[in-house]
């Protein structure tokens, strides 16, 4: 029995992948290891599709929760030692991507859909509200010819058929 | 024997698919009754060769016939009989084949439930089905066979990954699958109605209960999926806002929006235009998803085996129907005049709100997901939009809704009184700051749980403001007839007002999870572990054996005050043949909250790296998906809704003695 768990825990240490945040990387200051979590939510595992180095389970998503903690250590912000990260790394280690030129229209779009698309809607709405409204009184032009059409004969115009 | 048949099989639906693409659609063109009338029985044979060749690839996974190339590659012989039967689905060919099942099922169905529609468009709709099918089976014939044989079979497969040899393969596909293909039958009507130029309120009446049907199939579906992340993770997260399940979600979505809009065509004639860009969009997002997952683009765990010349194929599958289906709808659109005119301040004013934030939280995750692929394509650097980023844009747009849901719902048709009808919420507004208290008062932390648990106990109880208004128009006291009226009421008035609550539910479910509580330790056996209002305890360490894989279970009880109220056993498998271990989680309900364990590496002391989590009210988040698709059911089980039963239903109302 015991034999059993000692060569299936042998055999799981080899092929196993390394777990998301372990206790032994814990930090023993719980400030730090507060700010070295909330790091870490931000930062991705590079190699794993969108999941945070806090919750992977991939052997590089260990090595950089224990950089951050490394780091913590000594001392830097939580500032420096994203920028450390992003110097090596790029952006791409950032869950939150940063608004710069090239990322403002993933940022802006969905709200300026939004306001383009509201901004439709009301001007279309003001045009419905117009439209049920009593029609335009006739111009003197018109009541002219209306008299004309009215009084001179009494058959009506043939358009006004059509209409 | 089996196997080629099943070969000839999918060879032979995919001539009957082409000759459906051709045969309805001129017939429709002759006006020839008996040319279009072929649709039906192409549709329903096809779709019994296609379940002939699933059957086929399912009878080789079951008796384990390593003669085949996918059943080497995904199969083994001592793998569970659930596994060998779901994991026909677990790989890509599977998946495609299940894909083009469900596809010709739609079509069957379509052909078969749609007496009401008028044979003409019907006849173009089952044109541009049997066109998607051609599209399909092509697809998997000549890039994802999975008949493919090998000369010299090997005596043992593979295995499946282990990731997927759980009781969510058998479910979570299926259900995704019949939510995303079934979209494809109010994309073929809308095409179909496009063709043949009949776009009037029937139209609406025509997709509603398909795009119910589909709406409800794909609910439960991310529903699924997501709890099968929560529990397998081990970490217990369950929505990642990753590239795959973004997919998922763009569909719902826009399917959402579809079903609100569609009432409004339904109804009042309006939203023509909008309605009929919905249905194509919606099912376009679900073609945009299988190619996201099944070209390689992306690598997840669902996305298996990929090679480049499956993606521009599927590509191309993509550009030939959203292209098409825009094509159709730029030409038709400016013929399409509108119809009832309404108040901004009005049940449509509202459900217009409704599409325009459904449509821009919709565009929010399709630009996340898709915006890093074009950045790097365009300039090269590459970027990643995460949970940070979602929960920014993506968040703002929806919550929105929330608030509206309830209030749009007591508004009436063209012209309402907003006033009045915020007069008939403050009861339940009141009620929902009072929770916000309560739950302060209770739980303290983060201020964005206590808002968001306020705000779903108003929308669970303002969702069924309308229907109390109904029951007593003239308030409580005057309740004569109240019964009656009670048991008069719709069965869609339940729906929708069941949705909407189950949309707080799933809220309330999400909210809590700023209260959970984390704990990351070493596990002794024996020692107990305080985990929120819990005491864990570790009684035993066992070594078991499964059928296919080696396991390590740590025997746990938990008690609250000195009493034991809960026995599980979180462990941890390792799968021989593919060398790989995964972590079964041991979860346990307890007043709707989960605990739940997961045990990682053990050390030469003999205790487990363990994390425990006490996560309060989280299994509202599924129970809450679940409302909103019982909802939908009872909706759809609404007899004066379904199409062709207004005949029967009048002859029914005449033949009840009048009050």
């Amino acid at each position: 029995m015991r034999k059993t768990l000692i060569a299936f825990l042998a055999l799981s240490a080899l092929a196993s992948p390394v777990h998301a945040l372990q206790p032994d990387e814990i930090l023993a200051d719980p400030k730090l290891e507060t700010r070295a979590r909330e790091i870490s939510a931000g930062l991705r595992c590079l190699v794993c599709q969108n999941q945070s180095i806090d919750d992977s389970d991939a052997s590089l998503a260990r090595d950089l929760r224990t950089l951050v903690r490394e780091q913590l250590k000594a001392g830097k912000s939580d500032q420096e030692i994203k920028t450390f990260l992003v110097d090596r790394y790029g952006n791409f280690v950032l869950l939150k991507p940063p608004f710069e030129w090239d990322t403002a229209a993933l940022w802006l779009s969905p709200f300026a859909l939004f306001a383009v698309g509201g901004f439709f809607l009301w001007r279309k709405s003001r045009n419905r509200k117009a439209e049920p409204a009593a029609p335009a009184p006739l111009s003197a032009e018109e009541s002219e010819k209306l008299k004309a059409l009215l009084g001179g004969d009494a058959n009506p115009a043939p358009q006004a058929d059509k209409s | 024997m089996i196997i080629e048949t099943g070969h000839f099989a999918l060879a032979l639906a995919l001539a009957l698919a082409l000759m459906q693409v051709v045969l309805p659609f001129w017939g429709a063109r002759t006006r020839d009754a008996n040319l279009m009338a072929t649709a039906r029985p192409l549709a329903l044979t096809q779709f019994a060769l296609v379940a002939l060749a699933y059957a086929a690839l399912t009878w080789a996974h079951v008796v384990s016939d390593f003669s085949l190339v996918n059943v080497i590659e995904n199969s083994h012989s001592t793998k569970p009989m659930i596994y060998k039967i779901s994991g026909v689905w677990g790989n890509h060919e599977g998946s495609m084949m299940l894909w083009a099942l469900i596809l010709t099922l739609s079509g069957a169905a379509m052909a078969l439930f749609s007496r009401a529609i008028p044979p003409r468009l019907l006849a173009d709709a089952t044109s541009v089905q049997g066109l998607l099918s051609v599209a399909f089976l092509l697809f998997i014939l000549l890039t994802s066979n999975p008949f493919a044989r090998i000369e010299t079979p090997p005596m043992e497969g593979n295995d499946l990954n282990p990731i997927l040899q759980d009781p969510g393969l058998a479910i979570h596909p299926p259900l995704l699958y019949l939510g995303y293909v079934g979209f494809s039958i109010v994309f073929s009507l809308a095409a179909g109605a496009l063709i043949s130029g009949r776009t009037d309120a029937a139209f609406a009446r025509f997709i509603r209960p398909w795009t119910l049907a589909a709406w409800i199939f794909l609910t439960l579906g991310i529903a699924m999926g997501s709890y099968w992340a929560y529990y397998t993770l081990g970490w217990g997260g369950f929505w990642f806002w990753d590239p795959v399940e973004n997919a998922s979600l763009l569909p719902w979505l826009s399917g959402t929006a579809l079903l609100h809009s569609a009432s409004v065509m339904e109804k009042r004639e309006s939203l023509k235009v909008w309605t009929i860009f919905l249905a194509i969009l919606t099912f376009s997002l679900s073609l945009l998803g299988t190619f996201l997952v099944r070209s390689g683009v992306l690598t997840s765990v669902h996305s298996f085996a990929s090679d480049p010349t499956r993606g521009l194929f599927i590509l191309g599958i993509l550009v030939l129907f959203i292209g098409g289906a825009l094509f159709l709808f730029m030409l038709r659109a400016p013929t399409l005049t509108g119809g009832g005119l309404f108040a901004p301040i009005s049940r449509e004013g509202f459900l217009v709100v409704n599409n325009l934030l459904l449509t821009a939280a919709c565009a929010a995750v399709f630009i996340g997901t898709l915006y890093p692929l074009a950045l790097e394509a365009w300039n090269g650097s590459k970027i990643t939009v995460g949970a940070p980023f979602f929960n920014l844009t993506f968040g703002p747009l929806f919550a929105p809704i929330l608030l509206l849901a309830p209030l749009g719902q007591l508004l009436a048709w063209k012209r309402a009184d907003l006033l009045g009808a915020a007069q008939r919420l403050w009861f339940v507004a009141a009620l929902g700051l009072v929770a916000m208290l309560g739950f302060y008062a209770a739980q303290g932390g983060p201020v964005i749980a206590v808002i968001g648990a306020g705000v779903a106990i108003y929308l669970m109880t303002a969702s069924f403001v309308e229907i109390w208004g109904r029951v007593f128009p003239q308030g409580f006291r005057k309740r004569a007839n109240a019964f009656g009226r009670l048991a008069g009421l719709p069965l869609s008035a339940w729906g929708a007002a069941l949705a909407h609550a189950g949309l707080g539910v799933t809220l309330l479910g999400l909210a809590a999870t700023g209260w959970g509580v984390e704990k990351i330790t070493k596990v002794q056996k024996g020692e107990t572990y305080q985990v929120g209002p819990y005491a864990l305890q570790a009684t035993s360490i066992e070594a078991a054996e499964g059928p296919n894989y080696r396991e390590a279970i740590v025997h746990m009880t938990i008690s609250r005050d000195g009493k034991e109220v809960a026995k599980f056993d979180p462990s941890k498998r390792f799968f021989k043949t593919r060398q790989m271990a995964t972590s079964q989680a041991g979860i346990v309900t307890l007043n709707l909250g989960q605990v739940y364990v997961a045990v990682a590496e053990q050390s030469a002391d003999g205790a487990f790296d363990a994390r425990m989590y006490w996560k309060p009210f989280v299994s509202l988040i599924w129970l809450g998906a679940l409302v909103m698709s019982f909802g939908g059911a009872l909706s759809l089980a609404d007899r004066r809704l379904r199409v062709g039963v207004a005949r029967r239903a009048k002859i029914l109302a005449s033949a009840q003695p009048a009050e």
